[in-house]
């Protein structure tokens, strides 16, 4: 008896291992995986909403006149947070070019925004716009850096569920492939500031 | 068509995947000091690693100075979190790595922040730090003065106060359990049960001859990367692209 139980045992042991390692769990988890990117790439274009107030302000302090370009800023900023994706629907891609598409527009109203302080000496030399500065730049570095980790975790996803045995357990748990970012913003830098 | 479309797509995707792996090459994590581009003497170079050294006894926080003669054509921003995150600079779970990084040929040099320092370390201060200490001698030349200056403002400001120090200290010696490897080992467990119940209540020859021979696939059996050679690894902390750059 003894001596059958071993062998049994490690072969069990083996045949769950191998279960495990087989694809039960590769799906869930890279969904989560991607999933968690995408929450990582909202949040960073959210820390990027949070700095544009203030940043507004410390402009409207020296350059009172670019009151279009202000303006600008603030209504995409509004729009841009009013775009949310839940993680549930990032299956759907219209959902994610909608949000994609507002945080363009706030980008490029930034980008305005930063090119019009370059004629204001005073605002340039602010202690207070220089740590703004430098905290937009940074943001949008994170940001670019969520986008392309979201993007890794999808593919990564996406083709585990389209090719085998992923596919097989795709059917399974019904998981569909998610949406990605479709332009080539992350290969663009940020708006660059020289001091 | 839809067969060309769906074929296109997986060949896309098969493609993809090496190109972006091999698409950088980072040099060997050799130190605390790694100067692959040759700026610091042997005297200034043992100074900075006898700092950084002391750093890490005292709060667990990385920080690695790395001079690269080549950014492979990538911007610093773009390789520098990737550098940070193939060595693994600071500890697993916290993040609390950080790395300076100097490119002399491309006249950039960056302060690169884990996660777990961005709060600490932030943007502003990194650029003040880049503004004011380091690139005013670079531009005379003076590449060990500069990296050496940055370095004690780096170390000052993740100083902050002792009682900080004592926190972080004490967070140190409880690390946090890994949830994934759990998860797996209650998988295996419930398999484990079902098939010994399988094999054992029915009281039948389970398996016919020999062991079958199955290879686990995958699974996230790893352990952390600690203790090469070298006596300094990465701890297997990750970045998120924190941190600030500057150019002269």
């Amino acid at each position: 008896m003894l001596n059958k139980f071993w062998p049994r045992a490690a072969g069990i042991f083996c045949l769950s291992l191998s279960l495990a390692g087989c694809g039960v769990n590769t799906i869930p988890t890279e969904q989560e995986q991607a999933k968690a990117a995408w929450a990582e790439v909202q949040n960073q274009y959210q820390r990027r909403a949070d700095l544009i107030p203030n940043l507004v302000n410390t402009v409207k302090g020296f350059a009172q006149q670019e009151q279009k370009v202000l303006i600008d800023v603030t209504e995409a900023r509004a729009k841009a947070t009013s775009v949310q994706v839940n993680a549930n629907d990032l299956t759907n891609p219209e959902a994610l070019q909608r949000f994609q598409n507002a945080q363009a527009q706030l980008s490029g109203a930034l980008g305005r925004l930063l090119a019009v302080s370059e004629n204001y000496p005073e605002l340039k030399s602010n202690q207070n716009f220089l740590a703004l500065q430098s905290q937009l730049e940074g943001t949008e570095n994170r940001i670019s850096v969520a986008r392309r980790d979201y993007i890794a975790a999808v593919q990564t996803y996406n083709t585990e569920v389209e090719t085998f045995p992923g596919r097989f357990w795709a059917s399974v748990y019904n998981a569909k492939p998610m949406a990605t970012f479709t332009t080539g913003e992350e290969n663009q830098r940020a708006p660059a500031v020289q001091f | 068509m839809m067969f060309f479309r769906a074929a296109a797509f997986l060949l896309l995707l098969v493609a993809a995947a090496p190109a972006s792996a091999a698409a950088l090459q980072f040099p060997p994590l050799t130190g605390r000091v790694v100067d692959d581009a040759h700026l610091l003497d042997a005297v200034t170079a043992s100074t900075i690693n006898a700092k950084l050294a002391a750093l890490e006894q005292k709060s667990g926080d990385q920080l690695v100075v790395v001079t690269l003669p080549t950014l492979q054509g990538h911007e610093i921003e773009d390789y520098g979190y990737q550098l940070g995150r193939a060595w693994g600079i600071g500890q697993k779970g916290k993040n609390n790595g950080a790395l300076l990084i100097i490119a002399p040929n491309q006249h950039a040099v960056r302060i690169e922040v884990g996660y777990g320092l961005e709060g600490t370390l932030t943007d502003a201060i990194s650029r003040l730090i880049i503004e004011d200490s380091i690139l005013p001698r670079f531009r005379v030349n003076d590449y060990a003065g500069g990296i050496s200056r940055g370095v004690d403002d780096i170390i000052q400001v993740l100083g902050g106060d002792s009682a900080d120090f004592q926190r972080r200290a004490a967070e140190q010696t409880n690390p946090q359990p890994n949830t994934a490897d759990y998860a797996q080992l209650i998988w295996v467990l419930i398999f484990l049960g079902f098939w010994l119940f399988m094999a054992f209540g029915r009281r039948r020859r389970f398996y016919g001859g020999g062991m079958p021979w199955i290879i686990p696939m995958g699974g996230g059996w790893s352990s952390p990367g600690w203790g090469s050679g070298g006596g300094f690894s990465g701890g297997g902390g990750s970045f998120g692209g924190g941190g600030a750059s500057g150019r002269w």
